[in-house]
């Protein structure tokens, strides 16, 4: 049997970080991309964005330091790193749809080969569908990473040849970063360029519902 | 002589009417007009379309408005929060309407209306289920989708520092809908954390300018 370790969140987080570049605006979507903003290597600038019109934010306050108003995108208490600009929500937007961003990390629900990202709307019918920023900035963003679980909770591939669920944008994702892989979707092929300590290519095309290309 | 300072919160919200569109400013809890909203809900109005980013959490503000059966159908790009029980159940019941965009065409269509311009198109949106029944175009090869501009009978926002005229700036991300809910509402509605006198507000730090403002109120 293999002796599979999964990447932890924060390994997940740490592959993200790696791929970031001094310099790069990004924004980190809420859940697990937000994990990425304490993996990134701090000799570097990499300037945070939240959709509620912030570009440099900085860590979590330390406790009873908490400013009301300032906030980020999954409503969590942030602070203002150096150099930090506020602005209004239209601005923010303008920032997210008009490309001035360099890399958005999003979750997923589901991605397909020709990069097709599925990330606001499951078929749960009880829940009222919720979409925020999640097409602005899957439209907008120069570079799309997703980080999601490479199977569902029920066991079910993520990574498909075409999303069931309704798509968020189509042919927009550059990378994807499970907890068994790093995958770079380019030309509607899905390169493996990392995967998990003890992971087999077998293991991983039969938890991968798309063709796989190893290099 | 201008003087756009008003009494109370009740007085600051005459004039909006049942069946009215309400743009409320706020982010989740963040800029959120919560004593103007307290004063509409003691009025009674009801049937109002209000247009915000998310339907409320909690007991307060928002989702207090939904509760008390002032609201007929939210226009918004995230109405499920943690804690967005209210708005949850009555859609449940089907008893309000939901009208969802993505967050930054309900934004622009916000502004759009404060600019006085007949809409956009715009690629975000295009090609999925929230840009079904739009009207399309291809633009520059890319597939866009039709926002018509979206305005309201009011427009109620928070800030941090007024004046008599209305200048306005606000507390960091408490800005978030502001300046284009101030351009959008025939009457725009602020609640300040201070008033402060004329001429106090340095002009390079105003943020939004006071003609887009027509009443403020103190909360005291």
């Amino acid at each position: 049997m293999s002796t599979l370790k999964p990447f932890t969140k924060i390994e997940m987080a740490r592959n993200v970080a790696e791929d970031l570049r001094d310099g790069q605006y990004v924004n980190l979507g809420i859940g697990m991309p937000t994990l990425v903003a304490n993996q990134i290597n701090p000799e570097l600038e990499v300037v945070i964005h939240s959709e509620n019109g912030i570009l440099g934010v900085g860590p979590r306050p330390v406790p009873g330091m908490e400013d009301p108003d300032l906030i980020d995108a999954g409503k969590d208490f942030v602070t203002l790193r150096t150099g930090a600009a506020i602005f209004h929500h239209t601005d923010s937007f303008v920032m997210m749809r008009g490309g001035h961003l360099d890399v958005a990390v999003l979750g997923g629900f589901q991605v397909s080969k020709n990069g097709d990202l599925a990330n606001w709307m499951t078929d749960d019918e009880d829940l009222p569908p919720a979409v925020g920023g999640a097409m602005d900035l899957a439209t907008g963003a120069k570079s799309i990473f997703v980080m999601m679980t490479h199977n569902s909770r029920d066991g079910k591939p993520k990574i498909l040849n075409e999303c069931t669920y309704p798509l968020t944008a189509a042919k927009v994702v550059d990378t994807v970063y499970t907890d068994l892989a790093v995958l770079d979707f380019r030309e509607g092929k899905i390169f493996v360029r990392k995967i998990a300590p003890g992971l087999t290519q077998a293991e991983l095309k039969s938890r991968t519902k798309a063709p796989l290309v190893f290099i | 002589m201008i003087q756009k300072i008003f009494p109370s919160f009740k007085d600051a919200i005459a004039g909006l009417n049942d069946g009215d569109t309400l743009l409320i400013g706020g982010f989740g809890n963040s800029g959120i007009p919560n004593h103007l909203i307290n004063a509409i809900i003691e009025e009674k109005i009801r049937d109002l379309v209000i247009v915000t980013n998310n339907a409320g959490s909690g007991e307060s503000g928002v989702a207090a408005l939904i509760k008390s059966g002032a609201v007929r159908k939210v226009v918004a790009s995230y109405p499920r929060s943690k804690g967005s029980v209210w708005f949850e159940e009555l859609y449940r019941k089907g008893t309000i309407e939901l009208e969802l965009l993505p967050q930054g065409n309900l934004t622009e269509a916000i502004r759009a209306a404060g600019a006085g311009i007949g809409g956009f198109f715009t690629p975000v949106g295009a090609g999925t289920l929230l840009g079904k029944n739009r009207e399309e175009r291809v633009i520059n090869g890319k597939l866009h989708i039709f926002q018509e501009p979206i305005g309201g009978e009011m427009s109620i926002i928070s800030a941090k520092l007024a004046d008599r005229w209305g200048n306005l700036t606000y507390s960091t991300s408490a800005r978030n809908f502001g300046p284009s809910m101030a351009m959008a509402g025939k009457i725009t509605v602020v609640e300040a954390k201070k008033i402060v006198p004329l001429g106090e507000l340095d002009p390079e730090v105003i943020i939004t300018p006071g003609v887009f403002v027509d009443r403020v109120v103190e909360i005291a």
